[in-house]
């Protein structure tokens, strides 16, 4: 391999890159507008929730909790009949019926301690769950408000002082928008290397190569060393300006750490994206693989959700996965702070998978190669 | 063919014009194509236009076709005025159009007969007549025999002859066929002829309107129209056009008629004669064979070329000349034979020969985003051409192929002539002592194919450059010193075109080969030939008599089988595929089964460590409670703060807890007491569900013990809110996902197929068979629609058959009322896919922009997430109008819900609006015409 014909190929690759307006739009919407929208779009957990109120016992407490609901948790409370809630329900207009049963202030007053009930849409999994318990709590303060004057207040004799680490106000903003960029960084090194192969293989340009002195494993490594360092340089661009500039999201560790570990798993997601040009014969069939390829290695990578709640089989096979150490690796420096003492296995993993991926491809392209003349 | 001159002349003069094109100009965005050309074309006569490519030859026929639509003029054919669609309509059935490129308008997956079968369907003929007509035709054209045969398998004489059984199949009253003969051996080009001629002395009205490149050909047709810079030169006969310019040719005849500067400099090419001298073998191909699976490319092939010799291969497309120069250079490995390049065994590891030699493939391979320097640059650094030395080497380039003008240019801003110009300054870069040339000249006109020429013979006789080139241009064979014939992978004959020519007893080359040629395929085409003969005498009076035999049946019914035919041919296309297939079947699968376990809001299994500097029994019933918890997993104890830091830094610990020292004993005397937690927040809704646990099994814990210990219930609130989790008691992620992911895969998938599969058609250019054929808009898209809604179909049921086996899902609700939700619904997504297809141009375009259009609402406005009543604006109209909303309750409802057609009913109501709302938007939308 000379060094040389692969920079010269590497430069080529990328002045073709810049010419190409869609191929540079869709980096620039990659790493700026998606990044945003992604921090900006993540809704709060309970946002607008639908609740209706079955109001039987009309007292001044139970106006006080019908009271209680509000935007933006909230939608205001629909008041409707018991007959109603069952249907509004199945048709899916409220996650929430709240039932409050006649002579319930009496009873509450009476230390009978009535009961309340609350149906909940357990299909609606991201309101039903934290919804619940905000209506629980929600409840349980007018509730008690409301008897205060009658009985004295209780302290509990042990307090919890509960501290959420890394991002104390669990602002989902932070999360979002570096996940984005996770997933920006596969998406575009599998896209653009991909392309970039069959871009030149469409015009019959790698015969062209083929005929000059320069070999498939140079054609292969420029075509990684460029597209990688496109990745690279606008992920950093990203980082600094989009999300620690404009969207003002604190990072807690070293991005040159997190810089050199995206630089290791591109070495892996270039070397399956030319893998993924070589099965696929036209650009709309590469667009169709890489929508297959793409989504299980950002969903089940745990970068969306966390990877213990995935059957253990998932996580096993995962591990195979470069993506997966990415995640654990940027999750842990940028979010968490830690250093290179505690994320060297992930730099082990992912050199390991990206060699193993790297020699796949090149088997792969040596072999492709020869029907692409 | 009407031999006699003046008579064709006047006659095409007297005879009514069957077109008539007065003042039609054309631009494609800036470029002029066609500038106030009038016409009149005459029935009865082959009419040819003439004129190299990119002069508006093939615009001229769209037009006429009436498959381009007028921008500016009037075009009359057949009595009527082609931009009006009702004419249109009445007249497509007697046109029929063979777009220009070898097989454009065929399916190159389907075989022969199904093609035939296909455009002879779209005509309503009933089984049996189009049956007989279908044999009729293959045996006329030969292709009988390989009625099986997928068309992309043919050759391109073969492939031409197939295009002209389905423009034949409806007895055409006027042909259109746009260079029908281009890269076909010059044979099958005589065959093509000999059967147009056939078919026009069995129907003598019929008129044939040819465009050409090749001027040996034109001088067979009654009536030229010459054409260059989308004007008209000249028209008459071809004689008239000799006798006017007073040249020996009709190629020279045109090179005279085009205007003074394009021809400035251009003089008769005189090639020197070569040095007798021996001089040494740069080539030598011994018994050289390629295999590609049984079938055989190159056939036992063995030439020798001499030092500065210029060596022709001629032939057609397909007849393995690229692949033998593929062979040479290295590119494919040669099954069997051996060759040699300056002395050496070719071995495609062999980095120094290459450097002495310079390839130029076919389609002039150029880097399109480089500009000319930098095209040139880049090939002389891989190259190894010293860096110091390029920029001489560059401009020595630059000068004598005449770039200068286009040094900053990209080249697919330049003309075709110096595009090929560039192509081999690249390919001499380096100096090369042998040039080895694949078709440069295809498409590139006469006056710069003989510039071309004259660099080629420079380089011969002056720089001593080994020149190995092929074409199937005749007059370029004629200028070689050596040329080889070659023919289904063997070669003919190889020798000087003169001693060629000789030795077969001919005055010209091209008779020559044809003699070869026939004798090559003796057994096969002549026996066809006279069989087809004598079918014709047989058969011809019955192929009229049951022309209109297929007007017979009703309208309707006619439209429902065009209908069917165009599902039937989409299905088998589909069904050769691989990836498509793969996608459109198990695609939807995989995807369920990725999200099923990876959108999971459940959480468990969460690791936490304790810093327990109080080890009592207190303390450690405190724990206690948690390490009941499922929810939990405890590791190992922690010692201090910085392990804490440590192993959450990790991400190993997503809970630390810390009970102070004298817990058990403040607790008992009463004193407060503090328990440090820390949560792991780099996942927020992770950690907000931690918090939540955490909370509740601490006052779960105070509870227990103030009843255990002091038989107090102060703990205990006024009232309990008792929280029912209704159609998914358990609350488990997976049972709200699945019901809720089927409708956005049902909507994704089958959308990008049928969007893909009329895009596809755009791209490749068969969609100009909606353009000239009766099938109307509806049947095209309604056509394409059903076998995407059977497969939209198909997935459902996959999809449910894995929610309730694999995911262990329970169907509790009607399972028929989500099976009419379901066709509903999959009829809606495909017709949305048809929407989008109709303003995406290219494939990619379609299967990105599908996916974002339907994805974003689906996932965001329609209630898979957040409920469509808990959205505002414009969110909240998108999530009322988007099908996917109706959907999603109908599948969440018989999922889940447990809910029959009675609970549902009002939900298909959106549904059965949508879908006539969509597909009319669709066949508004799409044309009928290219614009």
């Amino acid at each position: 391999m000379r060094i040389k014909n692969v920079y010269h190929l590497g430069v080529k690759e990328i002045r073709s890159l810049g010419r190409d307006p869609i191929m540079m739009a869709l980096i620039v919407f990659a790493f700026t507008g998606a990044i945003f929208s992604a921090g900006k779009a993540v809704p709060e957990t309970l946002q607008n929730a639908p609740i209706a109120i079955v109001d039987e016992d009309r007292s001044a407490l139970s106006a006080r909790i019908v009271g209680s609901f509000y935007p933006p948790h909230f939608l205001p409370p629909i008041i409707i009949n018991h007959a109603e809630m069952d249907e509004r329900m199945d048709r899916g207009l409220d996650t929430f019926a709240l039932n409050v049963p006649p002579e319930f202030q009496r009873d509450v007053l009476a230390g009978r301690r009535p009961t309340i009930q609350l149906n909940v849409d357990a299909t609606r999994m991201s309101q039903a769950f934290t919804g619940s318990g905000y209506i629980q709590s929600i409840v349980s303060q007018e509730v008690q408000d409301f008897v205060q004057r009658y009985r004295e207040y209780y302290r509990p004799p042990v307090d919890l002082a509960l501290r959420i680490r890394f991002n104390p106000n669990l602002n989902k903003t932070w999360f979002g928008s570096v996940m984005k960029i996770i997933d920006q960084v596969t998406m575009l090194a599998i896209v653009l290397t991909g392309a970039a192969l069959i871009r030149e293989r469409e015009r019959g340009l790698i015969e062209h190569l083929l005929v000059m002195p320069v070999t498939p494993l140079e054609i292969m490594v420029s075509k990684i060393w460029s597209m990688g360092v496109v990745v690279l340089v606008s992920c950093a661009l990203s980082l600094t300006l989009v999300v620690q500039g404009f969207l003002k999201v604190p990072i807690q560790g070293s991005v040159p750490l997190f810089l050199c570990g995206t630089g290791v798993y591109l070495f892996a997601a270039t070397a399956l994206g030319i893998f993924l040009g070589t099965m696929a014969r036209s650009m709309p069939q590469l667009g169709l693989l890489v929508m297959l390829i793409l989504l299980p290695l950002q969903m089940l990578s745990g970068g969306m959700t966390p990877r213990e709640s995935m059957p253990e089989w998932v996580q096993f096979v995962m591990l195979g996965a470069p993506t997966t150490h990415f995640v654990i690796l940027a999750q842990g420096v940028l979010y968490r702070g830690a250093g290179f003492n505690l994320v060297w296995p992930q730099f082990v993993y992912l050199g390991i998978i990206g060699m193993a991926f790297f020699s796949i491809a090149l088997v792969r392209f040596r072999k492709a190669i020869s029907t692409m003349v | 063919m009407n031999s006699d001159p003046s008579h064709t002349s006047i006659s095409a003069l007297t005879r009514e014009p069957i077109v008539r094109v007065s003042g039609v100009s054309l631009k494609y965005r800036e470029i002029r194509a066609l500038d106030d050309v009038t016409l009149d074309l005459s029935s009865g006569q082959i009419i040819g236009l003439i004129g190299p490519d990119g002069v508006g030859k093939s615009s001229l026929m769209a037009l006429i076709s009436g498959a381009r639509q007028i921008q500016i003029g009037k075009i009359e054919v057949l009595g009527g005025d082609i931009a009006d669609a009702g004419h249109r309509r009445k007249i497509c059935s007697r046109i029929a159009f063979m777009p220009q490129g070898l097989g454009k308008n065929l399916y190159s997956t389907l075989s022969v007969y199904e093609n035939v079968n296909f455009f002879g369907q779209l005509f309503g003929y009933s089984r049996d007549e189009l049956n007989r007509r279908i044999s009729v035709l293959l045996e006329k054209t030969g292709l009988e025999p390989f009625a099986n045969r997928p068309a992309g398998k043919l050759s391109g004489g073969m492939k031409q002859k197939l295009g002209l059984c389905c423009a034949l199949i409806h007895d055409p009253d006027l042909l259109i066929l746009d260079e029908p003969t281009t890269g076909v051996d010059p044979l099958s080009r005589r065959q093509f002829w000999e059967l147009i001629d056939r078919i026009r002395a069995e129907r003598p009205l019929m008129s044939v309107l040819v465009a050409t490149a090749y001027m040996e050909e034109a001088e067979r047709f009654d009536w030229l129209v010459a054409m260059y810079d989308g004007r008209i030169l000249d028209v008459g006969s071809p004689s008239y056009h000799m006798e006017k310019t007073g040249a020996p040719s009709l190629e020279e005849a045109f090179i005279k008629l085009m205007p003074e500067e394009i021809r400035d400099g251009h003089r008769e090419i005189k090639i020197p004669r070569r040095s007798s001298d021996s001089a040494p073998v740069i080539i030598e191909a011994k018994d050289l064979t390629k295999h590609f699976g049984d079938f055989v490319a190159v056939d036992r092939v063995n030439f020798r070329i001499e030092r500065a010799e210029i060596f022709g291969f001629l032939g057609s497309n397909g007849c393995g000349k690229t692949t033998t120069m593929k062979i040479l250079t290295g590119l494919l490995p040669a099954s069997e034979g051996q060759a040699w390049l300056f002395g050496q065994q070719v071995d495609a590891q062999d980095l120094e020969t290459r450097r002495r030699v310079g390839y130029m493939s076919q389609g002039f391979s150029l880097y399109s985003e480089l500009s000319v320097y930098q095209n040139l640059a880049l090939h002389a650094r891989l190259f190894q051409v010293p860096e110091n030395e390029i920029p001489g080497r560059v401009s020595r380039m630059i000068e004598r192929f005449g770039l200068q003008r286009a040094i900053n240019s990209l080249p697919d801003s330049l003309p075709l002539g110096v595009r090929q110009r560039l192509s081999l300054a690249v390919a001499l870069i380096h100096e090369p002592e042998l040039l080895i040339l694949d078709e440069p000249t295809s498409g590139v006109d006469p006056v710069a194919r003989d510039h071309f020429w004259e660099l080629l013979i420079k380089l011969s006789r002056v720089d001593n450059v080994t020149i190995f080139i092929s074409t199937h241009f005749i007059n370029e064979a004629q200028r070689c010193d050596r040329i080889s014939l070659m023919h289904a992978g063997q070669v003919l004959v190889s020798d000087t075109p003169a001693a060629i020519t000789e030795r077969e007893g001919v005055s010209k080359l091209e008779e020559a080969f044809i003699g070869y040629l026939e004798r090559a395929t003796n057994s096969h085409y002549s026996d066809s030939d006279r069989e087809a003969d004598k079918n014709m005498m047989n058969l011809t009076p019955s192929l009229e008599d049951e022309a209109d035999g297929r007007n017979q049946k009703s309208f309707w019914s006619l439209r429902l089988r065009r209908m069917l035919s165009l599902s039937r041919r989409e299905s088998l296309e589909l069904s050769r595929d691989p990836v498509s297939l793969t996608l459109a079947i198990f695609g939807s699968l995989i995807l369920m089964f990725i999200m099923g376990y990876g959108i999971s809001m459940d959480v468990e299994d969460l690791r936490f460590a304790v810093l327990d500097r109080d080890q009592t029994i207190t303390s450690h019933n405190y724990l206690l409670n948690l390490v009941g918890s499922r929810y939990f997993i405890q590791r190992p104890e922690l010692t201090d703060y910085e392990e804490l830091d440590k192993r959450m830094e990790s991400g190993e610990l997503s809970v630390a807890i810390e009970i102070p020292p004298n817990f058990g004993r403040d607790l008992g005397r009463g004193i407060p007491v503090q328990i440090g937690v820390w949560v792991d927040g780099a996942m927020p809704q992770r950690a907000e569900t931690v918090r939540s646990y955490i909370q509740g099994l601490h006052v779960q814990w105070l509870a227990d013990r103030a009843t255990h210990e002091q038989g107090s219930d102060v703990m205990n609130s006024s009232a309990t809110v008792e929280t029912r989790f209704r159609y998914n008691p358990d609350v488990k992620s997976i049972v709200s996902m699945v019901p809720g992911v089927i409708p956005i895969l049902l909507l994704l998938i089958p959308a990008i197929l049928t969007a893909l599969s009329v895009v596809r058609e755009k791209e490749l250019g068969s969609i100009v068979n909606l353009y000239v054929t009766p099938v109307s808009r509806l049947e095209f898209l309604l056509g394409k629609q059903l076998p995407y809604l059977g497969l939209g179909m198909a997935n459902f049921f996959m999809l449910v058959a894995l929610a309730t086996i694999v995911f262990r899902v329970p169907l509790k609700g009607s399972f028929l009322t989500l099976t009419i939700g379901a066709l509903l619904y999959v009829s809606c997504s495909t017709a949305m896919g048809l929407l989008i297809s109709t303003f995406t141009k290219s494939q990619v375009a379609a299967v990105f922009g599908t996916a974002v259009l339907t994805i974003m609402p689906a996932a965001q406005f329609s209630g898979m997430i957040d409920p469509v009543s808990s959205l505002q604006g414009g969110g909240a109209f998108i999530g009322k109008i988007y099908p996917t909303t109706y959907f999603l309750v109908i599948s969440r409802g018989a999922f889940s819900k447990g809910l029959v057609f009675g609970d549902l009913y009002h939900m298909l109501g959106p549904l059965i609006i949508a879908i006539p709302v969509l597909f009319g938007l669709s066949v508004g939308l799409l044309r009928k015409q290219e614009k």
